[in-house]
């Protein structure tokens, strides 16, 4: 017998290969828009620092690679899953809900490391991306804060019962979430309202902690980061063990 | 040893507040083919879901394989199999990607490759999902209900939608897995199927219970008379042919005349007697009664009204 959680996953991560749209917002998207913004503003030192915008903002797109995933990839297959009564044939089988769960989840943050990769190859090829941080440090904050937004991504994909109401709750958790969080734009251009509106979504808290992080800052410095997306991960955890719709 | 598999007593199960299921007991044996019949909305996907062990919520008490399948969920449906009537596995996914990923989640998983080749599917596995007809995705499914190597197979409206060539090879398939020693359950609206394919037969209507019998002794017993029909001339008078006994009653109307008859062998005789009376025979027809008959007598309802 193999492990259920290892085929679910292998078979997830082909699925996805062969989704054109996921393919490109997930693995595309991210570069292109941060290629497009270190065209028009290269990676030269902002005054008075060492690093530039190309430095300071390659932990932000990993966040949009995040969202992008977690949000709308999980939620709308789930939500599709459930419509079509994919998710009712895996339960007529002996196989745990959490080995489904957790092995579609690790095929989409296969899919989330990938696009990571591109974008530090990118930075690195194109404008002399520098890191400042402790690796394992940053690893650590990354693997939170990817489990943060997946976390925000369980809600809707728990309980979604179409594949219509999943991508319209996507779209309405992701687009304020890469435009506020500091995703797309830097966070730092937002007005003071829509920065503490922003204060709300994990996203918001994962780019920060990754970019400090990123920077040389201890993630020890950041409790409130950490205890945001700790919050997260609890919640969801909470309502897909507890409110989980097979059908 | 106890020689059911199932035993099903007093289940009752509600959606909200339609009531699905009401009430229903009875038990399956070892090695029979056993169909739960009824028309569409009877409760019967519901009630074979509740043994399979796909709700949570129901009350009554369910017993499969000693195991029960809220508490023992798990454990039952490694040694059984479910058919669904409505399921899909995503569009993507190739034949034997999918059969891989199903046979990942038991621990003594049939050969998928020899599943695909006794479905005819093996050509198609490499195909996407949404590739195949209505009734390869079927057959899909029943491969997928085998792959486990289960001890009773459950097959919720097995062949609605395919075509006659089709049922039938699913037919001669459902009579090879009793025969490897499967207990089979499954659900269907056909009553031809039942009568046909089944060792005994529940029929449900509204969510109860309405007679479970083998096929022959449901018929025997609530099925009515045996037909006869045969096309008459101008002036023929049928009269004569109910002083038989046997013959309950006689309809002649102006080209055909229709007999029923509560004995067969009473048959002969209204053979012989037409043939006397010059009579040809070569539009004479018998129609006994089916599993349809049965169920309109004893719900006094049509099965798909």
């Amino acid at each position: 017998m193999k492990s259920p959680f290892i085929a679910v996953s292998k078979s997830e991560f082909i699925l996805y290969l062969r989704e054109p749209s996921a393919f490109f917002f997930t693995l595309i998207f991210p570069l292109l828009m941060m290629l497009l913004f270190a065209s028009m503003w290269g990676n030269d030192p902002f005054p008075d620092e060492e690093f530039g915008y190309v430095d300071f903002s390659v932990p932000a797109f990993m966040g949009l690679v995040m969202v992008t995933s977690f949000i709308m990839s999980f939620t709308t297959s789930m939500a599709a899953y459930r419509e079509k009564g994919i998710l009712k044939r895996f339960r007529a089988a002996p196989v745990a809900p959490f080995s489904i769960l957790a092995g579609h989840l690790s095929a989409i943050f296969a899919v989330t490391v990938a696009g990571v990769i591109l974008l530090l190859l990118a930075g690195i090829l194109f404008y002399d991306l520098k890191f400042w941080g402790n690796i394992f440090e940053f690893i650590f904050v990354f693997l939170l804060s990817s489990a943060g937004v997946a976390a925000m991504g369980f809600i809707p994909a728990s309980l979604a019962p179409t594949a219509r109401s999943g991508t319209v709750i996507a779209n309405i958790l992701y687009f304020p979430m890469i435009f506020l969080s500091g995703a797309a734009l830097p966070w730092f251009m937002l007005p003071d309202f829509l920065k503490d509106i922003s204060l709300i979504f994990p996203l918001t808290h994962a780019i920060k902690l990754m970019q400090e992080v990123w920077l040389g800052g201890p993630f020890l410095d950041y409790p409130v980061h950490i205890a945001v997306l700790l919050g997260y991960i609890l919640a969801g955890l909470f309502v897909s063990a507890k409110f989980f719709r097979w059908e | 040893m106890d020689d059911n598999v199932v035993t099903v007593q007093n289940l009752v199960k509600h959606y909200k507040d339609v009531k699905a299921v009401d009430g229903i007991s009875f038990s399956v044996k070892r090695g029979e083919i056993f169909g739960i019949v009824g028309p569409n909305g009877a409760g019967k996907t519901t009630t074979i879901d509740c043994i399979a062990a796909m709700h949570r919520a129901y009350s009554g008490s369910i017993d499969v394989l000693g195991l029960d399948p809220v508490s023992d969920s798990i454990a039952l449906k490694r040694r059984i199999g479910l058919q669904q009537q409505e399921s899909e596995i995503p569009d993507r996914l190739r034949l034997r990607e999918a059969m891989e990923l199903f046979s990942s989640f038991y621990e003594k998983a049939l050969d998928w490759k020899m599943l695909l080749e006794q479905l005819n599917l093996w050509e198609k596995k490499d195909s996407f999902f949404s590739g195949l007809s209505g009734g390869q995705k079927k057959r899909l499914f029943v491969a997928m209900a085998l792959i486990g190597d289960p001890e009773i197979v459950f097959l919720d409206e097995f062949t609605s939608g395919l075509d006659p060539q089709a049922r039938i090879s699913i037919w001669k398939l459902v009579r090879n897995l009793r025969d490897q020693g499967r207990t089979v359950v499954l659900s269907t609206h056909y009553m031809d199927e039942a009568e046909k394919l089944c060792d005994r037969v529940a029929i449900i209507d509204n969510g109860k219970l309405a007679a479970l019998d083998s096929p022959s002794d449901l018929i025997s017993a609530h099925g009515g008379y045996t037909r006869v029909y045969f096309n008459v001339g101008e002036g023929f008078n049928g009269e004569s042919l109910s002083l038989l006994e046997g013959v309950e009653s006689v309809i002649n109307d102006d080209d055909t005349c229709a007999l029923e008859v509560s004995v067969r062998s009473v048959i002969v005789e209204i053979v012989k007697k037409l043939d006397a009376m010059g009579q040809g025979l070569d539009s004479f027809r018998i129609e006994a009664p089916t599993l349809e008959d049965v169920f309109l007598n004893i719900t006094g309802r049509e099965v798909r009204d």
